[in-house]
């Protein structure tokens, strides 16, 4: 329990014992063994395990892999999770509903609002509540503008990885207008957490719509750009094509979900079969790839970017008034102008901030397609306030158990692409 | 046998006696195939849940995959329902992918000994989530490839979401509780 002393010398600010350093000392040594290259000879050439990560900028996070390497050729990669683990699971159980409510972005910080979106649905189901148009709107429009920013993201850092600088600015500039207007409507750029249980925290502000209609009039054109730069870009065509190749039915074995199961050729995607929220009213496209490669993983991607433009633009054309939040105070707060004139609405506002909602007993699991696949929470009610039990089904967690079958038998820098591909978020994965 | 979560479905449990007359639900046919090792069977909130034999998992899954489609083991988590027995349930989230349908798979676990047979060898997906309910409840999956800790270092002692994990913390100290705290702190001995 070295680790547990020392964290417990260290809130109490003793020192160490000589038993405890001791212990340190083995372990430390432990911990360098763990992590440096090994070497071993063998008949033709010799066998080295490395540890690449965690503190490799192209590891996205801090995922640790353990290849085995024969020259340049991977002979073994296991994915090594772990470091990031925070407990948030455990949190949950403290919180009530609402205040869970800041903990999902937490988890997935690049599709900030789609865990939070995930994370009241569930709720919703169980308190067997439906949103207010407007909010389901609004959602939808915030929901697929994440998804750009989170598929800029992974696309810069995509290219980075493989040798493009450029790409990563670009890309940057862009996710800038989608982090101005979600500052906009929550106050915050990286962890706004808009949705609640039963709507939206707040209205909509003035000069949302505005500030929509220009991303989406500047948009496509950039998207063009990124194509120019990287379609058919000989390096980049050499570094991605035939890298990393998964069959669908692999892929499916694996729990593999999102653009990586969908540039294999299965058109799966939540929205379109089966549809959450208010999905079934657009109309967009699901691309496919035929290849399943890491080639064909971006083509997907940038395709998906066109489609969430056409769903944004037809939600911002139909864009309804009326309430943002659901008109039930066991849920949702009272407007607070009527806490100082109606007794009810004071009782249920003090209710409401001091206990919390309170859940039906039961259990729901609502899966959303985020950007990197299948993300859903399981909620299991008691009856009172707080959740019994939250578990967060990531896709990330899941696609990392791809990186052995797309890696082994490629060379070591193919390994680099094919994480990039998969597009893990560390805190996803780890939570 | 049912947990507490269980009793309060409000809907009728689908026997086998009663079948319409229409195309049965997956989980309809689940329960007339497997008969009493489907212990409970509901639809509520729009999910199909069915509570099955932990003995009988591996067979259960093997005819889900096989016949029924499910060939996308979406998640497998467990909940700890502290203080009843059984008190672990594992959870399994299945997907149909050519006709779109979802199934819950339970099985209850003892408390004095949570093992249930790995689905590993059904869907190799299952590999991390699996490794990841070991670590974080103590359930011992049986004839996993690699069931090691996943999140929680190597050495540690317990099971973090279990219900009898302390969710740990600081008291604050003022002035007038300084004294009281300071000496009910459990320090090492020397």
């Amino acid at each position: 329990m070295g680790l547990l002393n020392r964290a417990a010398n260290w809130v109490m600010g003793r020192d160490a014992t000589p038993a405890q350093r001791a212990e340190d000392r083995v372990q430390d040594a432990r911990l360098k063994q763990h992590l440096m290259p090994t070497w071993e000879e063998g008949e033709e050439g010799g066998r080295m395990t490395l540890s690449m990560g965690p503190q490799h900028p192209s590891t996205h996070g801090v995922l640790r892999l353990e290849v085995e390497l024969e020259g340049e050729r991977v002979l073994r990669a296991d994915p090594d999770v772990g470091y990031l683990h925070t407990g948030i699971e455990k949190t949950f159980e403290t919180l009530n509903y609402e205040q869970g409510c800041v903990l999902p972005p937490r988890m997935d910080y690049l599709a900030i609002e789609y865990c939070t979106w995930a994370y009241c649905m569930s709720v919703e189901r169980l308190l067997d509540i439906k949103c207010p148009p407007r909010a389901e709107y609004a959602r939808i429009i915030i929901g697929e503008l994440t998804r750009l920013s989170s598929h800029l993201v992974w696309l810069g850092t995509h290219a980075l990885d493989i040798g493009a600088m450029s790409v990563f600015l670009y890309g940057f500039r862009e996710r800038e207008m989608i982090s101005d207007i979600i500052e906009m409507v929550s106050g915050d750029r990286m962890h706004a957490h808009y949705f609640r249980p039963g709507g939206l925290a707040t209205d909509l502000p003035a000069g949302f719509e505005q500030a929509v209609q220009i991303v989406l009039d500047i948009f496509p054109g950039r998207i063009d750009e990124y194509e120019r730069l990287l379609t058919k870009n000989p390096i980049w065509m050499e570094r991605t094509q035939g890298v990393g190749a998964i069959t669908a039915e692999k892929a499916l074995a694996l729990s593999i979900t999102g653009p990586t199961l969908r540039s294999a050729g299965l058109p799966w995607d939540l929205r379109k079969t089966q549809p959450y929220s208010i999905y079934d009213a657009f109309e967009f496209d699901i691309p496919v790839g035929t290849r399943g490669d890491v080639y064909d993983r971006y083509l997907v991607r940038m395709e998906e970017m066109r489609q969430s433009l056409r769903i944004v633009e037809q939600a911002l054309r139909d864009l309804p008034g009326g309430r943002f939040r659901i008109d039930n105070h066991k849920v949702a707060p009272p407007p607070k102008e009527e806490i100082y004139l109606s007794m009810e609405a004071l009782i249920h506002h003090f209710k409401l901030w001091t206990e919390g909602a309170r859940v039906p007993p039961g259990e729901a699991y609502v899966p959303v397609e985020s950007p990197r696949g299948e993300m859903g929470y399981y909620i299991v009610s008691d009856g009172s306030a707080k959740p019994c039990r939250v578990h967060m089904r990531s896709a990330s967690f899941a696609n990392l158990q791809a990186i052995p079958a797309m890696s082994v038998g490629g060379l070591v820098a193919d390994l680099v692409a094919v994480i990039a591909s998969l597009d893990p978020v560390l805190g996803e994965v780890d939570r | 046998m049912a947990s507490r979560y269980e009793a309060l479905a409000d809907d009728e449990a689908t026997t086998p006696e009663a079948i319409p007359e229409r195309e049965l639900t997956a989980l309809e046919r689940l329960a007339v195939q497997f008969g009493d090792k489907i212990l409970l069977t509901s639809t509520r909130l729009g999910e199909a849940t069915a509570t099955v034999d932990p003995k009988s998992i591996l067979d259960i899954m093997l005819w889900l995959r096989d016949e029924e489609k499910f060939v996308l083991c979406s998640d497998v988590t467990a909940h700890d329902c502290h203080g009843e027995e059984p008190r672990f349930w594992v959870v399994y989230h299945l997907t149909n992918v050519e006709r779109p349908d979802r199934l819950r798979i339970k099985a209850g676990l003892p408390e004095k000994k949570p093992v249930i047979e790995s689905v590993v060898s059904i869907w190799p997906g299952a590999n991390f989530f699996e490794r990841e309910v070991y670590d974080l409840f103590g359930v011992i999956f049986q004839n996993h490839p690699n069931l090691k800790r996943i999140m929680m270092p190597q050495d540690w002692e317990g099971h973090p979401l279990r219900k009898d994990f302390p969710v740990v913390y600081e008291p604050v100290q003022f002035t007038h509780n300084f004294r009281a705290i300071q000496e009910s702190k459990p320090y090492a001995e020397e």
